[in-house]
């Protein structure tokens, strides 16, 4: 059940992440690579206040506001000096791995000691259920795993919910528009050079809280944690997209966190089966390139057996 | 209402590719007047539209647009002041977006963007009327994704937003070429229709001649990116499709000598 629990909770918290690589990927329609290094930074701002003995909370928004910090460089790198946006976001990751061992002045903060909004939430939970552990249909609970699940949900759901509500104000649907047709925001007079960098910074913000929310959840941050994390956000968008089958936006935002619940979900249990956890990069690399590919070939052969029937 | 002075434009300057596109144009146009601009291939006409739309910043010369000097202006700085129909129908849409949204869009032209709800019921009733005047049976399907919809359809609609908001300079770059010839008549209809209830001040590029003599109180026929005709008032009123025929015959022709006069030259001489 601990197992079950954690690996929900970190599924909520990824989500974060998904929502962000849902921003640039399917919004914006760019592959963003800063997201590798702006989860990272995230965490070790955060990680590094939190030693410091920084409220939780501002620690935790300064992380966010590295994020967006970093993923506005990239936007800059890629309008102002028209540098390819997959090699801007490469350039803004390679740097960011300096930062932010620079940062944290060394490769691993441990936060065992420090308060996080983790121990907030646990001791919240706490005094709330009064008990140290619950029964949920047979099974033992202890408070302070209910307690970090509740919390990563309301964190998944209120920045769902915002995403949603500013992707529907005029600011929002012209960045939508921005990706969907850019010929056709700029006659209408919107800057689209402006509209890629503010959606990239709210791309690797929501990127960075979540890698500081993983930190305190996991208590350490970690210079490595970001490798692959682009994989993995793509993989929760695809999982969304076919989970709900929807191309709108309230269905995509929603995909996104259920695709990124559901993915962490299979991780655990295919661990708990066996699997090599070094082979965990190459499969969701694999799933990623199936989940790209599979659609097409299907069409194809679906057309070449339609036709043969001719 | 648009003064277009001694514009240059040379594409890949200095180089194989280079192009001189624009060689020294000068055009004024009246408020209110419909001006339509033919000319064969690589003529220029479409890069006299873009030049003024911005799509790049000319290397001399001045525009002017309702009295402001925008020469300098980026792109989307003077959608403020222009309406724009490109030839691609899917140009000038959102595909992925609703009808509703695109028009929530072009409500905002040129106008700063808040956080206020792109879309209201202010908008939609209107819009739904609008809509309903076009006699596509668009009206109930607002909700709908552009590209779901023809491309007449969506030339219609695009024609609809670029004038939501009434614009100082209407830009129409061959916006019928693209389409279907039933399409293109209703299309036509349309801009004639907007055109002429709003008394829009606007610059169409066409390839047809036909176009050209119907529409309009002025022609302007480009060539090697300069005006070589300008044709109004009684002179516009007279012309035949025919006559515009003749006259492109007549810079091929021209164009032609000059070939093979220059061949005969270089026999002759080296």
């Amino acid at each position: 059940m601990t197992l079950l629990l954690g690996a929900l909770t970190i599924g909520l918290i990824l989500s974060l992440l998904a929502l962000g690589v849902m921003i640039s990927f399917r919004i914006f329609k760019m592959p963003d690579i800063t997201t590798d290094g702006s989860i990272t930074l995230g965490a070790s701002i955060a990680a590094i206040l939190l030693v410091k003995g920084v409220d939780p909370w501002a620690a935790t928004a300064a992380g966010a506001l590295g994020g967006m910090l970093a993923g506005a460089i990239t936007g800059i790198l890629h309008t102002k000096f028209k540098i390819n946006a997959l090699l801007a976001g490469i350039l803004v990751m390679t740097a960011l791995y300096s930062v932010n061992l620079h940062v944290m002045g060394r490769s691993n903060i441990p936060l065992m000691q420090a308060r996080t909004l983790t121990s907030h939430a646990e001791e919240f939970g706490g005094k709330l259920i009064g008990a140290k552990s619950l029964n949920v249909y047979g099974w033992p609970v202890t408070a302070s795993d209910a307690a970090l699940l509740v919390f990563a949900l309301m964190a998944a759901a209120v920045m769902g919910g915002i995403l949603y509500m500013f992707f529907r104000t005029q600011i929002g649907t012209a960045m939508r528009a921005t990706g969907d047709n850019p010929q056709m925001i700029r006659a209408l007079g919107g800057n689209v050079e402006g509209y890629v960098i503010m959606g990239l910074a709210l791309s690797n913000g929501l990127v960075a809280l979540s890698g500081a929310l993983l930190a305190q959840y996991q208590g350490f941050a970690d210079a490595q944690m970001g490798i692959g994390m682009i994989v993995w956000g793509l993989a929760s968008v695809i999982i969304g997209e076919a989970l709900t089958g929807g191309r709108s936006l309230g269905l995509t935002i929603i995909g996104a966190i259920m695709g990124s619940i559901l993915f962490r979900l299979l991780v655990a249990i295919a661990l708990r089966w066996g699997l090599n956890p070094n082979d965990l990069k190459l499969i969701t690399a694999l799933f990623v390139f199936a989940a790209l590919v599979l659609p097409g070939l299907i069409n194809k052969i679906k057309r070449k057996t339609t036709n043969s029937h001719q | 209402m648009l003064k277009i002075q001694s514009i240059r434009k040379t594409f890949n300057p200095d180089t194989v590719n280079e192009v001189r596109a624009l060689q020294g144009v000068d055009l004024t146009i009246e408020p209110g007047a419909f001006v339509v601009v033919l000319g064969m291939n690589g003529s220029g006409k479409s890069t006299l539209l873009n030049a003024v739309a911005g799509t790049f910043l000319v290397d001399e010369g001045t525009i002017h647009i309702a009295g402001t000097n925008v020469t300098r202006w980026p792109e989307h700085r003077r959608a403020k002041l222009i309406g724009r129909v490109f030839q691609n129908p899917f140009s000038g849409t959102a595909p992925g977006m609703s009808i509703a949204e695109n028009f929530a869009l072009a409500t905002h032209r040129g106008k700063p963007r808040g956080l206020g709800w792109a879309l209201s019921r202010n908008l939609l009733n209107p819009l739904r009327d609008r809509i309903a005047s076009l006699k596509m049976g668009l009206e109930n399907r607002l909700d709908n994704a552009i590209g779901s919809l023809s491309g007449g359809q969506r030339q219609a609609l695009t024609l609809l937003m670029a004038t939501w908001l009434k614009p100082d300079l209407l830009l129409l770059d061959e916006h019928t070429a693209a389409l279907d010839p039933k399409s293109a008549d209703q299309v036509i209809a349309l801009t004639n229709e907007v055109i002429n209830r709003d008394k829009l001040t606007t610059l169409m590029v066409t390839h047809s001649m036909q176009q050209a003599v119907s529409l309009g109180e002025r022609i302007i026929m480009m060539d090697r990116g300069r005006v070589l005709h300008d044709l109004q008032g009684p002179d516009k009123k007279r012309l035949h499709p025919q006559d515009l025929i003749d006259r492109f015959d007549q810079i091929r022709r021209r164009e032609q000598l000059d070939e093979s006069a220059a061949a005969m030259l270089r026999a002759t001489y080296i």
